[in-house]
C-alpha cells in the first residue's frame, strides 16, 4: 500500500531542471544541441563551473541502453499475467514480454531488463524524464498521449476496452443499474475519464474512489469500500483471477470504450522507436507466418517464403537498417516465441486469467493484428 | 579614535578589496552573490532552453480547458465538464478543510495529553509518554495508511444495512457508521431560518459579552459571578424561544440506504474522516511536547504561590500556568499547523482529492503539464503556509508579555 510516497521524486525528476533531462537525448536534434552547448559554454566560462554540464549532450537511446547494457522498461506496479514478479522474483507477463523481446533484440539478453514498476500516475514522467527508455504498461493509446504528451506509441500489443466489474450478489447485471454506486478507479488512467463520461451520458451519479494501484484497489473492492471495479476488461480478468473466489464476481456485459494497449517511446528519437515498433510487429508476424519456438532455428533454412528469411535474417538487411544485427527479431521470438504463444502463456485461455483471442486474433482469424510487411 | 579619524583620507586602492578587512566581507559577500545568481541563471536558462527543445512551453492554458474528471468531495459546485483551475480550486477547500478540522483537533488532544503528561498519576503520565512516543516516531503516512485500513475493513458497508437479516443498523435512526464514512442528518433551512441563525450569531456575541462583564466583574469588584450556565443559557435559550416562535423552520434531512449508498444527510468521508484523524494524532503528540516544554517554563514559584493563595490545581493551571506557558507554546505551534497542513499532502494515499490529488495529481497527469502545476502547487501552499504564520504571528503577538 506504500507505493505512493514514490510519487514525490518521479514528479520532480520530470522537471528538466537539471541537464541530464529529457530533452537533451534526442540525437536528431544535434545541431540544436551544439549551440546551446556554445551558448551555455560563454555564460559558464566565468564560473567554471562547466563539470555541471556533464552529461548534457546525450547519445540516441538505443546507444545509451547499448552502453549501459540494460534495458529500462517500465512496467505496472504488478497485474498477474500483463506484468508481476512470480515466485523467484523475476518479472513475468504479457507487458513484460515485450520489454524482454526489445532486451534480447538490442542487448542480445532477455534478462538485461531492469524493470521499473510505475503507477498510473507516474509512468509519464517516468518515460518522459528518460527514467526508463520505453513504457510497456497497459497503456492507452490516445491522441493527447501522443500529441500533446509527445510520446510514441510503437503499436498495439493489446486491444482493450474498459469494463466493469461487481460482485456477484449484488444482482448487477448491467452497467445501467449503477447509479448512485460507489466505484474503484485508477487515478492517472483513461479510466478516470470515460468513467466520467459514461456516467453523465447515461444521466446517473456515482462517487468515485480514487486509487493509485491496482493492488490497492483489490482490498478495498473485496472489503466493500467499493461497489464496483472499473479498468480495463483485461486488468479485470487479471484482478479476478487473483481473488480467492473469482467466481463471486461477475464482469458486467458492457464495454464502454476503446483502449487500445501498446507499448511506447519518448518522441523525438524515431530510431529506437522503430527498434521497439519492429520487435513487436516481429512477434506479431512470426504467428502470421507460422513461426514459433518450435521451428524458430529450421525454418529459415528450409522455407521458400522470403518474409520469414527476412524477418530472421536470412535474407536482406532488415536488421542492419535497424542499427542491429541480422539475428536480431529471431533473438525476440526467441525469448518466449511469437505473439500467440506469449498470448497464451501469460493471458490465454488455459491460463487462470483465460482471455479469448477476441480482437486480438490475427487479421486472417477476424482478430485486429496486422502487422505491416517485413520488406 | 584619533588613530582612525585619518583613515577615510586614505585613497582607495583595488588591493584593499582583498587585503583591507573592512572591505574583505563585502568582496567575499558579493563573490557568494555572483556565484549565487550565476547558479540560479544557469539553471533557470537551462531549463527555458530544454523546454524549448523539447518543444514544451510554459502555458497555463489548460487551466480553462475541462478537466473531465470527476471529484468525490466537493465543496463547491464542479462537474466533470468544469475546469481544470475550477478543480484545482475544489482540492485547495479540500485541503484547507482537513488542515482546519486537523488543527483545532491537534491542537485540544495537544494540550490535554501535554498537560496530562505531567500529571501526579502514574499510570496516565505514562500512559501519555506512550502515546507521543508512538505517534511522533511513526511516518504519518504510515498512522494514515493503517488507519483508512481499520477503519474500511472493520466497520460495516453499506450492503450490511440492507435486507431482512442486516447485520449493521443506523444508530437512533439518524447515524450511519460505515467504512465509506460517516452520515448523519442534514439541517435542512426553510423559509425563515435566517433570523434564527442571526438569533444564535447574537447569542454568541451576547455570550462572550457577559463574559467580558464577568471578569471586570472580578477585577474591578471583586465580585465572582457563575460563568459557566449562564454561558450556555445566552448561547441557547435565545435561539430555542425564536426557533419555535417562527414554526421551526428548521428540518432535518435524514440519512437513507437507497441503492448502493446512504443518500441525504451530511456524509464525512472514510479518507476525510482517516486522513483528519491520523494527522491530528500525529501531530497532537509533538504538540503535546511543546505543551509540556512550555508548562515547565513557567517556574514552579508560580504555581507555589498561586497554591498558597488557596487557587484549586485546575484554576492554577488554566488562570497562572497556561497563560505564561503559552508565551512559549505558540511560536513552535505555528510551524506544527504548517507541517500538518503539509503533510494533509499525503491525502491521496487514502484518495482524499485534496490540492496535491485534483492539480498535483490528476490534472498533471492528464495535461502532462508537470512544471506548470507544481509551480502552481507550490504557490498554493506557499500561499496558504504564509497565511497561517500571519494568523499565528498577530495571535503570538497578542500573547506577547507586554512590557508596561
Ligand atoms: N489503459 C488505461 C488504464 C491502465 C491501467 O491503469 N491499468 C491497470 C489495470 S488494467 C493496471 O495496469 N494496474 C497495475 C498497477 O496498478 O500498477 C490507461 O492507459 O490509462
Amino acid at each position: 500500500m506504500v507505493h505512493c510516497s514514490g510519487n514525490y521524486p518521479t514528479v520532480l525528476k520530470s522537471l528538466p531542471l537539471w541537464g541530464t533531462n529529457f530533452c537533451l537525448v534526442y540525437s536528431g536534434q544535434a545541431e540544436h544541441q551544439e549551440e546551446v552547448k556554445m551558448k551555455k559554454s560563454v555564460l559558464l566560462g566565468a564560473l567554471a563551473v562547466t563539470g555541471l554540464a556533464a552529461g548534457m549532450a546525450s547519445a540516441g537511446t538505443l546507444d545509451d541502453v547499448k552502453a549501459r547494457g540494460s534495458l529500462n522498461c517500465g512496467v505496472t506496479t504488478g497485474l498477474v499475467g500483463f506484468a508481476a514478479p512470480d515466485a523467484n522474483g523475476e518479472w513475468q507477463g504479457f507487458d513484460v514480454a515485450v520489454c524482454r523481446a526489445v532486451a534480447a533484440a538490442v542487448l542480445g539478453d532477455s534478462s538485461a531488463v531492469e524493470f521499473v514498476p510505475t503507477t498510473g500516475k507516474t509512468r509519464f514522467t517516468a518515460l518522459a524524464s528518460g527514467e526508463i527508455d520505453m513504457l510497456a504498461r497497459n497503456t492507452t493509446w490516445t491522441f493527447s498521449r501522443d500529441v500533446d504528451l509527445k510520446f510514441e506509441f510503437a503499436g498495439v500489443n493489446y486491444y482493450d476496452g474498459q469494463g466493469f466489474m461487481v460482485p456477484a450478489d449484488l444482482g448487477v447485471t448491467s452497467a445501467s443499474e449503477l447509479d448512485g454506486a460507489t466505484v474503484c478507479i485508477q487515478t492517472g488512467t483513461t479510466t478516470e475519464l470515460n468513467l466520467a463520461d459514461f456516467f453523465s451520458a447515461n444521466g446517473i451519479s456515482y462517487e468515485p474512489v480514487p486509487i493509485e494501484t491496482n493492488a490497492e484497489a483489490q482490498p478495498l473492492y473485496l472489503e466493500g469500500a467499493c461497489d464496483v471495479y472499473t479498468t480495463d476488461a483485461s486488468g479485470l480478468l487479471a484482478t479476478r483471477a487473483a481473488f480467492e473466489n473469482p467466481e463471486d464476481h461477475v464482469v458486467l456485459p458492457e464495454i464502454i470504450s476503446k483502449e487500445p494497449l501498446g507499448p511506447l517511446v519518448r518522441h523525438g528519437d524515431n530510431g529506437w522507436g522503430d527498434i521497439v515498433r519492429w520487435t513487436l510487429n516481429a512477434l506479431i508476424a512470426a504467428e502470421e507466418l507460422g513461426v514459433n519456438l518450435g521451428n524458430l532455428d529450421s525454418i529459415a533454412g528450409e522455407t521458400k517464403n522470403q518474409e520469414i528469411k527476412r524477418l530472421l535474417g536470412a535474407e536482406g538487411t532488415l536488421g542492419e537498417m535497424l542499427g542491429l544485427d541480422a539475428e536480431w527479431a529471431k533473438r525476440a521470438i526467441a525469448v518466449g516465441g511469437n505473439y500467440g504463444e506469449v498470448f497464451d502463456a501469460n493471458i490465454g485461455p488455459d491460463t487462470a486469467i483465460g482471455v479469448e483471442r477476441g480482437l486480438n486474433a490475427q487479421w486472417t482469424d477476424g482478430g485486429l493484428l496486422y502487422t505491416p510487411p517485413f520488406r | 579614535m584619533a588613530t582612525f579619524s585619518d583613515v577615510p583620507s586614505e585613497s582607495f586602492r583595488l588591493s584593499m578589496l582583498i587585503n583591507d578587512k573592512r572591505y574583505r566581507a563585502y568582496t567575499f559577500q558579493f563573490i557568494a552573490l555572483l556565484l549565487l545568481i550565476g547558479a540560479f541563471s544557469y539553471l533557470g536558462y537551462n531549463l527555458v532552453k530544454n523546454l524549448q527543445s523539447a518543444g514544451l512551453n510554459i502555458s497555463y492554458k489548460f487551466l480553462g480547458d475541462p478537466a473531465g474528471y470527476d471529484i468525490n468531495q466537493r465543496l463547491i459546485e464542479y462537474d466533470n465538464q468544469s475546469t481544470h483551475w475550477r478543480a484545482s480550486l475544489v482540492g485547495v477547500l479540500n485541503t484547507l478543510l482537513v488542515a482546519f478540522l486537523g488543527c483545532i483537533t491537534a491542537t485540544i488532544i495537544g494540550v490535554v495529553v501535554g498537560v496530562l503528561r505531567l500529571s501526579n498519576n502514574w499510570i496516565v503520565s505514562k500512559l501519555m509518554s506512550v502515546y507521543v512516543e508512538i505517534f511522533r516516531n511513526v511516518p504519518v503516512l504510515i498512522w494514515i495508511l493503517i488507519i483508512m485500513a481499520v477503519f474500511t475493513s472493520v466497520l460495516p458497508q453499506p450492503r450490511d444495512f440492507r435486507g431482512a437479516n442486516a447485520t449493521a443498523s443506523m444508530v437512533a435512526d439518524s447515524f450511519a457508521f460505515t467504512g465509506r464514512g460517516f452520515y448523519s442528518p442534514a439541517p435542512i433551512f426553510n423559509d425563515g431560518s435566517m433570523v434564527v441563525v442571526v438569533a444564535f450569531i447574537l447569542s454568541i456575541a451576547g455570550m462572550f459579552y457577559y463574559r467580558r462583564y464577568a471578569k471586570k466583574a472580578l477585577f474591578e469588584r471583586g465580585q465572582m459571578l457563575p460563568t459557566f450556565w449562564p454561558s450556555i443559557g445566552i448561547l441557547l435559550i435565545p435561539s430555542i424561544l425564536v426557533f419555535f416562535v417562527m414554526g421551526q423552520p428548521i428540518s432535518l434531512e435524514y440519512p437513507a440506504l437507497k441503492g448502493f449508498n446512504f443518500q441525504g444527510g451530511i456524509y464525512m468521508r472514510a479518507s476525510l474522516i482517516s486522513l483528519w484523524f491520523a494527522l491530528s494524532i500525529y501531530t497532537a503528540a509533538f504538540i503535546a511536547e511543546n505543551v509540556r516544554a512550555g508548562i515547565l517554563s513557567v517556574s514552579s514559584g508560580q504555581s507555589e504561590a498561586a497554591a498558597s493563595l488557596g487557587l484549586r490545581p485546575n484554576r492554577i493551571m488554566n488562570l497562572v500556568v497556561l497563560p505564561q506557558a503559552l508565551r512559549v507554546i505558540i511560536p513552535p505551534l505555528i510551524s506544527h499547523f504548517l507541517n500538518l497542513t503539509k503533510n494533509s499532502s499525503l491525502a491521496i494515499a487514502v484518495g482524499y482529492m485534496d490540492l496535491t490529488g485534483t492539480l498535483g495529481g490528476i490534472t498533471l497527469n492528464q495535461t502532462g503539464r508537470a512544471i506548470e502545476t507544481v509551480l502552481l502547487l507550490m504557490a498554493f501552499y506557499l500561499t496558504i503556509s504564509l497565511s497561517i504564520s500571519a494568523i499565528m504571528n498577530v495571535y503570538n503577538n497578542s500573547m506577547k508579555l507586554k512590557e508596561r
